[in-house]
């Protein structure tokens, strides 16, 4: 496969760009962030479906398609299963010898937002990942359904207030924690299932890079936040990623074939996880008087997490 | 550096910068619309397109490329060469793919496909940054004569 080299960022952008601009994304947004630098990593051919959500709905606003490479859009939970099916036509044409450029490497790549990935896609997602197939498949992280007003979804953390779950005189906000996908994904049994960040370009390069080299199903769960719900000025996306990854809220690391836990940051000033909510007004009514046990409840989740990681990678298991 | 140097534009296709109704598309209504479509990014070949640049790929008028979002802005981001060091920050984090980075030197911004969402802004790394928001109707000549000069480091 041919890869990009990522020596260095300079290096790294001779890449051409293969997802265009004038795409409907919000300003600030993350997801093009991270879609461009998985399209930069390699010259191969690419072919890549999309679940229902935002990376979708502003990528292919009739008559436009921001994609230079195959892309598929299908519905809320099918991504997987889409670019399943794509991956097993090309083997399959390939035996028969009936593609024009047999020879080509092709990669296959899902891309899914997180309530399709933690909810309503999971089924769909947790089959491909049984059956196998030589795909990636990437959550774009923004922890609540922002394509349809910011409803809660099982990835929005404890304590966030969102257009369903709201805060306010009898009420924190979600009250439930955020689901673990990576250890879920992992569990599956998948070669390579990381979390990655885009503040740190290169380690979440490197990250795909190796996904995509990789045989086999892998799951990569990425930081992608979202200045309309999390409710911060757009220009701060790479600030407040910075704060996510060193309040150890978002911490990243991989798991090889489903036991071998690497943590690929350890930040050298762990941040109190209060900077990273009070940069945010989804988590303004935390800091009220009668709602400080939760920032409490966070930061002690955030160190038994943290510890329950750094143990997982020493013991190996 | 010279204001016209700066004011780079890539011209891939005679439609680009318009809208889609001026480019007089063939456009199916809603009630037209069949189940499942395809899009063509390309009008030749793009068995190659990992390795042309954008001005020299041939863009179908189905690619937003050929569209833009440029009445999205209220600010626009200048930039001034002459304090740039190429880190390309800006080109790696540009979430609109607006950064016109050839051959490892920055040489400008698309101003068709920027919302002028100031990410680029805030990663520079120099001293004075060699990226700064104007208001959209500046004069981009204004614009550089106004720079900041370089900030001393605050003794502690």
């Amino acid at each position: 496969m041919a890869i990009t080299s990522i020596k260095n960022l300079k290096e790294f952008s001779t890449n051409n760009d293969r997802f265009e601009g004038a795409h409907t994304l919000c300003p600030g947004c993350a997801h093009s962030m991270i879609v461009r630098e998985l399209m930069n990593c390699t010259d191969d051919n690419l072919v890549i479906s999309a679940n229902t959500g935002c990376l979708e709905v502003s990528t292919a606003v009739y008559p436009f398609t921001s994609w230079d490479t195959s892309w598929i859009h299908i519905g809320f939970e099918n991504a997987a299963t889409s670019v399943t099916a794509a991956e097993v036509m090309h083997k399959v044409r390939k035996k028969k010898g009936t593609l024009k450029d047999g020879d080509a490497p092709v990669k296959f790549v899902a891309f899914g937002g997180d309530g399709s990935t933690f909810d309503i896609g999971f089924q769909w997602l947790s089959g491909a990942m049984e059956r196998g197939h030589d795909f990636t498949y990437i959550c774009l992280d923004n922890e609540n359904y922002a394509n349809t007003g910011g409803q809660r979804s099982s990835a929005t953390p404890i304590g966030a207030t969102t257009s369903t779950s709201v805060a306010g005189t009898h009420s924190y906000g979600k009250k439930e924690k955020k689901k673990d996908i990576v250890s879920i994904m992992a569990a599956h049994g998948s070669p390579y299932v990381a979390q990655l960040a885009p503040n740190k370009w290169k380690m979440m390069a490197k990250g795909f890079q190796k996904a995509l080299e990789t045989e086999g199903p892998c799951f990569i769960n990425t930081v992608s936040p979202c200045c309309t719900e999390w409710k911060f000025d757009p220009k701060d996306t790479i600030n407040i990623t910075d704060l996510a990854v060193d309040s150890l809220m978002f911490p990243m690391y991989e798991i090889i074939d489903g036991h071998e836990l690497n943590i690929l940051y350890r930040p050298k000033n762990i941040l109190k996880v209060e900077d990273y909510l009070g940069a945010q007004g989804r988590y303004k009514h935390l800091f009220k008087p009668e709602y400080k046990h939760i920032i409490e409840k966070i930061q002690s989740d955030i160190d038994e997490d943290w510890a329950r990681l750094q143990r997982r990678e020493e013991a190996r298991v | 550096m010279s204001v016209e140097q700066q004011d780079l534009k890539l011209k891939a296709s005679e439609n680009r910068g318009k809208s889609q109704l001026e480019a007089g598309f063939d456009l199916l209504g809603w009630d037209e619309v069949t189940q499942g479509s395809v899009l063509p990014s390309f009008d030749g070949d793009a068995s190659n397109v990992a390795h042309q640049k954008a001005e020299e790929r041939e863009y179908s008028d189905y690619n937003s490329y050929t569209a833009t979002v440029a009445s999205w802005r209220v600010q626009k981001p200048v930039f001034n060469i002459d304090v740039c060091i190429d880190c390309q920050n800006c080109w790696v984090w540009c979430p609109d793919s607006s950064i016109l980075s050839r051959d490892k030197q920055m040489l400008g911004i698309d101003y068709d496909h920027c919302k002028g969402c100031e990410v680029c802004v805030e990663v520079c790394p120099t001293n004075p940054k060699s990226l700064l928001m104007f208001n959209e109707y500046t004069d981009l000549g204004d614009a550089l004569a106004s720079w900041p000069e370089k900030k001393k480091k605050e003794k502690k």
